[in-house]
């Protein structure tokens, strides 16, 4: 990993401890497990994959918010400070959460501005005239009215919510910006708006973003590289460019064919069968192979490698053969 | 005779009209499409047309099946309707499900009200229902509790319940949303298989362009409350001609794309209370003359399509769509 990343995250692991019943023996959960990415400044990483894949787990691991099993998170060259200390405290105003529902993001006694103007409280950014200026630039730059500075949450639309939500997440100016399914909630004609704003504030103020959805289309259009991600693990990773036009791995094809294209019949795709594990039931192995159409003997036994297969692409496959150079 | 026909149907909440006078028509064995955003009315017109609106809701129109009138009929009547000869399955599978009943013997209550089995005969036609439909063993997991199925099986275990009337009409509310993209192409699969297999029409509403387009041959795009375009879902995608088409699928990232900026529809949706004069449209559309702030424009069209617009998008090659669509003559209301 070069040092140019503003984030890295090295085999983290996280592993929840969940027990059936009050009495019930504790099983381990590895909700995340060995993920290695990282995050360049003004670039976008896409990670996407269904529910329970890990993705907003590992979303909270990059920002600090949970502390990882194993492995570490490092932040601007420097490994994440411990939980809830005074440095990891001042890292908050550099690192930003933008949430998928605005509506529960928000707190509906209080006037958005305020809202907005929290964290520049918290971190103690400049004098109150200084702070109340900005507050309005940043309503502003998120494409609403000054004078909307009063309003309650209730009295503005979803879309309105959420440019609130990113508003208040780019108050501190911060250097990476952790954006979990933030327009999976909006209608498509909202979602343009939203998706546009995000890549907008990227340009100007060069802001790195780890974009978690489920959604391939808006992961496709917002992201320079995707992480994809199956039961924990990172499966293949590429620019984005790339990995949709020619998926590597089994799964991300079928990912990427269970899209429906406006305009086409319902033939010629990958249908999967059965459903996504439970990680407390991790299949040995491959942990794809029970739904893999391609699977062999080895598939069953051994855990493929994350490993480079071609220039700026990683798969984790064993029909994917690893790049000679390697 | 249509299945069912809807006209004029308008629906009000507390005096606030939602509804501006659908009309709609749906033929045996036909899968229709309806698109729209959150608020445009595509639920309401079926929830209205099954009598399931609350008592705030005032429904006006018709809305005929077969012969039957469905609007102000009484309560007995609909529920011979209801899950007999039309059934809905919704968005939140696991939400429509009772959570303390076992499943199977969820199943085998609507197989005994529609059917009129009971006992053993009852339970294996439940059981031949959670196989069609896809449930794997599905004898075993008879006696299984919705929890103990995933959000796919539970919405399997919908569809299974509404096939147990044998209807002549599934309307499918957003059936895929809640979904998996993995998990979403495989109940979408099954519709297909089970519509080919019944010959049961499929009502599918959806904010999903993609998705509607691989189960419906015809498409109605619904905006506050109208419908402002109707046409074959593959004329559609072609040449949409409603501004407001055009724009939700500008406004859609492509998978096949580029990085290219999104072209979004400026503007919100109107509230219901706050109608604007003329066309629902007009105040986002950039084509609006001052007649479309006055007026608003009824849905005509010819040739299988239909659009509420004064100022259509013109379509580039206007005399090879006519020719291909003079096979399918639809009347429009």
């Amino acid at each position: 990993m070069s040092a140019a990343n503003l984030i890295e995250a090295n085999d983290l692991v996280k592993t929840y401890i969940s027990r059936k019943g009050l009495f019930g023996t504790a099983t381990h959960v590895r909700a995340v497990d060995g993920v290695t990415l990282s995050v360049a400044p003004a670039t976008t990483l896409g990670i996407v994959g269904e529910s329970g894949s890990g993705k907003s787990t590992t979303g909270r691991l990059l920002l600090g918010l949970e502390e990882p099993t194993e492995g570490q998170v490092q932040f601007d060259g420097k490994p994440m400070p411990q939980l809830k200390s005074t440095a990891w405290r001042e890292l908050r105003a550099r690192m930003q959460l933008v949430f998928q529902d605005p509506l529960a993001a928000l707190d509906r006694r209080i006037p958005i501005g305020t809202q907005v103007g929290e964290p520049l409280d918290i971190h103690a950014v400049g004098s109150d005239k200084e702070r109340q200026d900005r507050v309005e630039t940043l309503l502003q730059s998120v494409g609403l009215r000054r004078d909307q500075a009063g309003s309650y949450p209730h009295e503005l639309s979803g879309g309105q919510r959420q440019r609130v939500v990113i508003a208040r997440a780019i108050a501190t100016n911060p250097d990476l910006l952790v954006c979990d399914e933030p327009v999976s909630a909006l209608d498509v004609s909202i979602q343009a708006q939203v998706i546009n704003l995000l890549r907008d504030l990227q340009e100007t103020r060069g802001i790195a973003m780890a974009f978690i959805s489920h959604d391939l289309k808006v992961v496709r259009n917002i992201s320079d590289r995707v992480a994809v991600m199956y039961l924990g693990r990172i499966v293949e990773e590429a620019a984005s460019k790339d990995i949709f036009r020619r998926p590597l791995h089994p799964y991300t094809q079928a990912l990427v064919s269970s899209v429906p294209v406006p305009g086409t019949a319902l033939k010629d795709r990958i249908i999967l069968q059965g459903e996504p594990p439970n990680p407390a039931a991790r299949p040995s192995g491959c942990a794809f192979h029970p739904r893999c159409s391609l699977a062999t003997e080895r598939c069953r036994v051994e855990v493929p490698a994350f490993v480079t297969v071609e220039a700026g692409r990683k798969a984790a496959c064993h029909l994917v053969p690893a790049a000679s150079e390697n | 005779m249509p299945l069912v026909e809807i006209s004029n149907l308008g629906v009000a909440f507390s005096g606030v009209p939602v509804l501006h006078g659908i009309n709609l028509t749906i033929e045996k064995g036909e899968a229709v499409g309806l698109v729209g955003e959150s608020g445009c009315g595509k639920s309401v017109t079926w929830l209205a047309a099954l009598g399931l609106l609350p008592g705030k809701a005032t429904v006006s129109g018709s809305v005929k099946l077969g012969d039957e009138e469905l609007v102000g009929s009484p309560r007995e009547k609909l529920e011979h309707v209801r899950g007999g000869r039309i059934a809905m399955i919704f968005q939140d599978p696991s939400s429509s499900l009772n959570p303390v009943l076992r499943a199977g013997r969820q199943i085998a209550e609507a197989v005994s009200l529609h059917q009129g089995l009971s006992g053993a005969t009852a339970r294996a036609e439940a059981i031949r229902l959670m196989d069609l439909v896809g449930i794997p063993d599905a004898a075993r997991r008879f006696d299984n509790y919705p929890h103990e199925f995933s959000g796919g099986q539970n919405q399997r275990l919908m569809i299974a319940m509404a096939l147990a009337g044998k209807p002549d009409l599934l309307v499918a509310d957003e059936p895929t949303t809640a979904l998996d993209a993995t998990i979403q192409a495989q109940i979408l699969d099954l519709l297909i298989s089970l519509r080919q297999e019944t010959g049961m029409a499929i009502v599918f509403i959806s904010h999903d362009l993609g998705a509607v387009s691989q189960i419906c041959e015809r498409v109605c795009v619904m905006y506050a409350g109208r419908i402002v375009e109707q046409c074959s879902t593959e004329m559609l995608f072609r040449v949409p001609r409603h501004p407001y088409t055009r724009g939700l699928f500008d406004a859609i990232p492509r998978l096949d794309a580029g990085r290219e900026r999104l072209i979004p529809i400026p503007g919100t949706v109107p509230q219901a209370g706050r109608m604007p004069a003329g066309c629902a449209f007009a105040p986002r559309c950039a084509h609006s003359s001052e007649l479309c702030h006055n007026q608003v424009p009824a849905l005509s069209g010819a040739d299988g399509r239909a659009t509420a617009c004064f100022h259509p998008l013109e379509e580039p090659n206007a005399s090879a769509v006519s020719v291909s669509a003079s096979a399918e003559k639809v009347e429009f209301a």
